[in-house]
């Protein structure tokens, strides 16, 4: 059960962290950028939004199967498969989760506009030194309601773990899927234990992201 | 205009509720398959609808699933379960007769890869071969599973092979593992590999492992259905009995 908790808490962590890395850059260029080509890319983001997690699971171990382009890339490297693997679920959970850090990154971004941009920039402050020292403190805000969604929303995730996982403990076992094969053996004593656990950890989760935007808000006021 | 709308909106309500309450489809049966039966039960529900008129509305899914659904009152009249066991309790439940219950097909495990030459003819690649992942079913839940567990263990490689061992919740995902390549091979049932052409199997001798007895049930609820009771009889009969027999189950006695 604590290796379970560990692998969960372990993907959702390095999921967290990694998310905000990448999800940052491409929330600033959707917010800048005025091509056609910002909605294509917005849309993509958009679609794990919307699709069944079995059908994103279901793609995922197909592209890190043996057999995939992806994974040819990698062969040189002595890396045949990364399906059933933890850097397989990771990779799962970057995709299932991009669009809950890329969303509250852009409405951040998109609040701050470019007035202090351009102030900045008139007092000589190159783009990246306005990046760090501008937009990152006014988006404050964005960034922990995207750390928070994210890892909440990789602590419950499910579908796509389950097609990618294969259940081996200390490795790709995680709460939700373990709770699954609780209910399935018929085990629903231990199965509400967990769920009971799951239940409480995503309430406060919710209510620190909202207990932090009012903290924000009334800062920002 | 305020009352006649209410009156209309009772009037919707009392409508829906009747619908709800009537007997829907009356003279149809509704059938929870276990996932290693879907084909083979797809072939059966076409023959019984030719013969009786009347179809057999399926659902596919793990026995365990349909197990929790059908002590939690779900509307099935028939339960074909992968096991014995789940099928037995329901009866220790109360919830089908003890006269319900009969074996209909005798599960028979596979060892399979989607690459050619992989899988030999003896299944001594468990012993030498060189792979990364091998699939199976989850043994706490499929008993396709807990047969896979044994026959490693009769074979004295379940310790070689515990580090490569993925596990699908049922039989349907750990053939979906090896199908799509993304396990070398895995343990699945004949009934999935009937009609597949290309990579290679074993057929794992049925002394490796305990029988795999799969068990159905008509539930109490449906013992007042016509349908239910001919759906019944008909997979007992020569006819479903060839179905099953082409589709690499053992028949019972």
């Amino acid at each position: 059960m604590g290796l379970v908790i560990r692998t969960t808490a372990e993907l959702a962590a390095i999921t967290t962290i990694l998310l905000l890395i990448l999800a940052t850059p491409l929330a600033w260029w959707l917010t800048r950028s005025s091509s056609w080509t910002k909605d294509l890319i917005a849309a993509l983001v958009a679609l794990p939004l919307v699709l069944p997690p079995t059908v994103i699971g279901f793609y995922v171990l197909v592209a890190l199967g043996p057999d995939s382009p992806l994974m040819a890339l990698l062969h040189p490297f002595g890396i045949r498969t990364l399906a059933f693997t933890f850097e397989g679920l990771v990779i799962g959970s970057l995709v299932y989760s991009l669009p809950f850090a890329v969303q509250p990154l852009r409405t951040a971004f998109e609040l701050i506009g470019t007035r202090p941009l351009e102030i900045a920039a008139t007092m000589g402050a190159g783009p990246l030194d306005r990046f760090l020292t501008v937009v990152v403190p006014l988006a404050r805000r964005g960034f922990v309601s995207a750390a928070i969604l994210v890892f909440a929303h990789t602590v419950g995730e499910f579908g796509v773990v389950l097609m990618i996982g294969g259940a081996i403990p200390g490795e790709t076992e995680v709460l939700s899927t373990r709770i699954y094969r609780l209910v399935e053996s018929l085990d629903f004593a231990a199965a509400h234990r967990i769920a009971a656990g799951l239940l409480v950890f995503s309430f406060v989760a919710l209510f620190l992201l909202f207990l932090a935007d009012r903290r924000f808000s009334a800062l920002e006021r | 205009m305020q009352l006649d709308r209410r009156n209309l909106l009772i009037a919707a309500l009392a409508g829906a509720v009747a619908a709800c309450t009537e007997p829907a489809a009356s003279r149809s049966v509704r059938v929870a398959v276990a996932a290693n039966f879907t084909a083979c039960a797809k072939e059966i529900a076409a023959a019984f609808q030719q013969e009786r008129g009347d179809p057999a509305v399926l659902s596919f899914g793990s026995s365990g699933a349909f197990y929790a659904q059908i002590a939690q009152g779900a509307p099935f009249d028939v339960f074909l379960s992968a096991d014995a066991a789940k099928p037995r309790q329901l009866v220790a439940e109360g919830l089908a007769p003890a006269s319900g219950l009969f074996p209909y097909a005798i599960g028979q495990l596979a060892l399979y890869s989607a690459r050619a030459g992989l899988v030999d003819a003896e299944g001594d690649v468990l012993r030498t071969g060189n792979f990364a992942r091998i699939a199976i079913a989850d043994p706490q839940l499929a008993p396709y599973g807990q047969a896979a567990i044994e026959v490693m263990d009769r074979l004295g490689v379940r310790a070689r092979l515990a580090p490569r061992l993925v596990r699908g919740t049922s039989i349907a995902q750990a053939f979906q593992f090896v199908s799509s390549g993304a396990a070398d091979l895995g343990f699945v049932a004949q009934s999935q590999l009937v009609g597949a052409t290309g990579g290679s199997r074993w057929a794992v001798p049925a002394d490796l492992h305990s029988p795999i007895e799969q068990q159905a049930v008509l539930l109490a609820k449906a013992s007042d259905n016509p349908a239910a009771t001919a759906f019944v009889a008909f997979l007992k009969s020569a006819a479903a009995r060839a179905i099953i027999a082409r589709y690499g189950y053992g028949l019972p006695g």
